[in-house]
């Protein structure tokens, strides 16, 4: 089946074209790209005219809790969350219950998606077995399952050894090495960031210095034994001390999240814990200097870390809650009206961290609107006003602080893989 | 008739968001209730039929039987709850728990708890009303009106007043209610602690750090000694409780360099011979035993004007 998409505004940062366009899509591949396509007999067509056409979106980090607690997700209602919010494919953190630490955990997920999943679902392995931080996994093996990428994300690896022969090992097979920065010691027992915020709420902090330690020898690895990708970077120094490495010419990436640049540890008063996550919401500079990271590049790419949690998890004492919240239906409604619209970011480049940054830093062939590529394409409604209800979200988890939020930007259509799976906003899947 | 003046709020959960209106109206209504307790029979209908429960979520004596005495003089019933914080964590929720004891009848809860904003977490699902009686370092706010109860009886006005605070201010839900409060009234307030017990930019709150005990007593009105918390060692946030009494203590012979007429208070219960010596405790100087009494009063000055108003309002209907 044909499907042409017609007179869309088409955005496509790997080849760095910005305009007026038609998009022909034959089965799953994009046919061809270009000024005026004549719509082939048959053929499905979707007027995009004075909306957005941007690739599918790539989303590096997230948790689809399968296997574990279908409670909170599961891979069918994850990829539906995801798919609405406008991503196409998405990779999953290795710390479910059971870890994904085998050949066989990475195939379950693999499969277990191909079946009910309603997008590309790429599966993170564990760097460690049990994500213990002691004994590596069978990287090559998990690979060879579908795996794209390591992380023991929720954990650091403690030991600087552990990790560096993970990065030494990793590199054979060109797949990231995601770090979870976080010295537990200066973390132990904090809930929330450590400021005259937690001092006057009486809770314990997590002070900068438990991410930015870790930063730094992440970077003191990666200069010495292989690429290291730091992921929801959340403070002022991290961006610096990355931005310094990068010039430098280590291997390293990074990406952020949504709560970072629009949200700070104010959100906290009153023990609200759906502002409750891991890094913590930081200060004022701190955003401030996180939006200056991805206008400058520093920081590559935004990842959602949808972290779906139960209300019983969250409605409860501040110190007991779970850290986390769900990102996906919201994430690029943010970026447009937190980012580009105040212009901090170009919509070309809001696209670009959302798109072909993940991709690459993933190795995944994703992310680019080309002839010959997997036909995963969005249609967003820039102008399209909207109010966030929870109650509304296709996830499971309804752990967002954004409740109540208006946005601008709504994705219009999802298609994977030449599959229309949302459609006039809605799951058609 | 005139409606009884009550609070603004139906929760008495901390001092920071408190209208300097709501203080010295407790601070006026504890004057009375004191008068009652001297009296023969201290016992009064003013809350007659109203049921309180006291929900402890961490061990306490003095502050849970203050409530207890001070609700029974009022001629209130009490339910007595202590559960302990290993089970509440895997068991009945807390606002399950509270919702179940609201239907059950009471009408206000004394709360404690080793998490911080556990109160307001109650406050929040519950018609009820709630009081703090102590949050994780947060607040412990009828300590605090107690605190500055007990200082204004000793020496009236407080406006320009200097009070060092000293101990484990990180860890003290007593020092941040002294805090607010006494900010309120226009005192100055120090705190003077080993820098790990410091928490981080108190200065905001409009307060002054010093690590010198004996300099910064010098000219002060009142100390209030905190209570240091054994378990503080073995984090490693002080190496020993030696080395905390000589450099913290406070003894007689620091105090010899004080104003004549310096008060030294103590939220108990304390730990002699490391953060207070026997014959400071003991001594002339010291008000702690008035704090315990005045303690009752304001607790049913708090209860009074939570339930009582509460009641007035609905007959005004």
């Amino acid at each position: 089946m044909d499907l042409l998409i017609r007179g869309g505004q088409v955005i496509d940062p790997a080849t760095n074209f910005e305009g007026m366009a038609d998009i022909l899509i034959s089965e799953s591949k994009i046919k061809s790209i270009s000024q005026k396509i004549p719509p082939p007999k048959n053929a499905t067509i979707l007027d995009a005219g004075g909306l957005y056409v941007f690739p599918g979106l790539v989303d590096l980090h997230c948790h689809l809790r399968d296997p574990g607690d279908p409670e909170e997700e599961t891979i069918a209602s994850g990829t539906r969350s995801a798919a609405l919010g406008g991503f196409t494919s998405i990779a999953c953190m290795a710390n479910t219950d059971p870890v994904i630490d085998s050949p066989a955990l990475v195939k379950y997920v693999k499969s277990k998606s191909q079946i009910e999943g309603a997008i590309n679902v790429f599966p993170i392995g564990a760097v460690t077995k049990g994500l213990k931080g002691e004994e590596l996994t069978e990287m090559g093996r998990m690979i060879g399952e579908g795996a794209v990428g390591f992380s023991d994300d929720g954990k650091p690896v403690v030991s600087a050894e552990v990790f560096r022969r993970a990065l030494e090992y990793a590199r054979q097979f060109d797949v990231p090495v995601i770090s979870h920065a976080e010295d537990l010691e200066l973390s132990a027992g904090g809930s929330m960031n450590e400021s005259f915020k937690s001092t006057i709420l009486g809770l314990k902090g997590i002070p900068h210095q438990a991410e930015e330690i870790m930063v730094m020898r992440d970077i003191m690895l990666a200069r010495a034994f292989g690429k290291v990708h730091i992921t929801h970077v959340s403070t002022a120094r991290s961006v610096d001390l990355v931005r310094k490495a990068k010039a430098e010419g280590v291997a390293i990436t990074c990406d952020t999240c949504p709560h970072y640049f629009t949200l700070t540890e104010e959100e906290v008063e009153g023990y609200n814990t759906y502002a409750k996550v891991n890094p913590p919401l930081r200060g004022e500079k701190d955003l401030e200097a996180i939006i200056a990271g991805l206008k400058d590049g520093t920081i590559d790419a935004i990842s959602t870390d949808h972290a779906p949690h139960r209300a019983e998890e969250k409605n409860i004492e501040f110190g007991y809650a779970a850290s986390g919240m769900v990102g996906f239906e919201t994430a690029l409604a943010l970026v447009l009206t937190e980012l580009v619209e105040p212009g901090s970011l170009t919509l070309k480049k809001a696209v670009e961290k959302m798109t072909l940054n993940p991709a690459r830093i993933l190795n995944v062939k994703k992310g680019v609107i080309k002839a010959g590529w997997d036909a995963d394409v969005i249609i967003v409604d820039p102008k399209a006003e909207w109010t966030v209800d929870i109650n509304r979200f296709a996830s499971r988890s309804k752990n967002s602080p954004y409740h109540g939020w208006k946005l601008k930007g709504r994705v219009l259509y999802a298609i994977v893989g030449g599959k229309i799976v949302v459609k006039d906003g809605q799951l058609a899947v | 008739m005139n409606k009884v003046k009550g609070l603004s709020s139906k929760d008495l959960l901390g001092l920071r968001e408190m209208p300097v209106e709501d203080l010295n109206l407790i601070l006026d209504t504890a004057a009375g209730m004191k008068e009652i307790i001297s009296r023969p029979i201290p016992k009064v209908p003013a809350l007659l039929g109203k049921s309180i429960c006291l929900l402890f979520y961490e061990n306490s004596t003095r502050t849970r039987t203050s409530f207890e005495t001070a609700a029974k003089m009022l001629s209130a019933n009490t339910t007595n709850i202590t559960v302990a914080a290993s089970s509440a964590q895997k068991g009945e929720t807390l606002i399950d728990t509270v919702k179940n004891l609201e239907i059950m009848g009471h009408q206000a809860f004394v709360i404690r708890h080793n998490m911080s904003g556990a109160p307001h977490l109650a406050a929040k699902n519950l018609a009820a009303s709630v009081v703090n009686a102590g949050d994780g370092f947060d607040e412990h706010p009828s300590q605090g009106l107690l605190d500055i109860f007990t200082m204004k009886e000793k020496k009236g006005n407080l406006k320009g007043r200097k009070i060092v605070i000293v101990g484990d201010i990180a860890h003290s839900r007593v020092a941040r209610s002294n805090i607010w409060g006494l900010t309120k009234l226009g005192a100055r307030i120090s705190v003077v602690g080993p820098a790990t017990l410091i928490p981080k930019e108190i200065e905001k709150m409009g307060v002054k750090v010093a690590y010198d005990i004996e300099e910064e007593i010098k000219d002060a009105d009142f100390i209030n000694v905190l209570r240091i918390q054994k378990e503080r060692m073995g984090k490693g946030l002080i190496p020993s409780l030696e080395e905390y009494h000589l450099l913290f203590g406070l003894n007689s012979r620091r105090l010899t360099k004080c104003k004549k007429d310096v008060v030294v208070m103590h939220p108990g219960p304390m730990n002699r011979g490391v953060e207070i010596s026997s014959d400071v405790a003991d001594g002339p100087y010291n008000v702690i035993l008035d704090q315990v009494q005045n303690g009752v009063a304001i607790r049913m000055a708090i209860l009074f004007l939570l339930l009582s108003g509460k009641s007035s309002a609905r007959e005004n209907e």
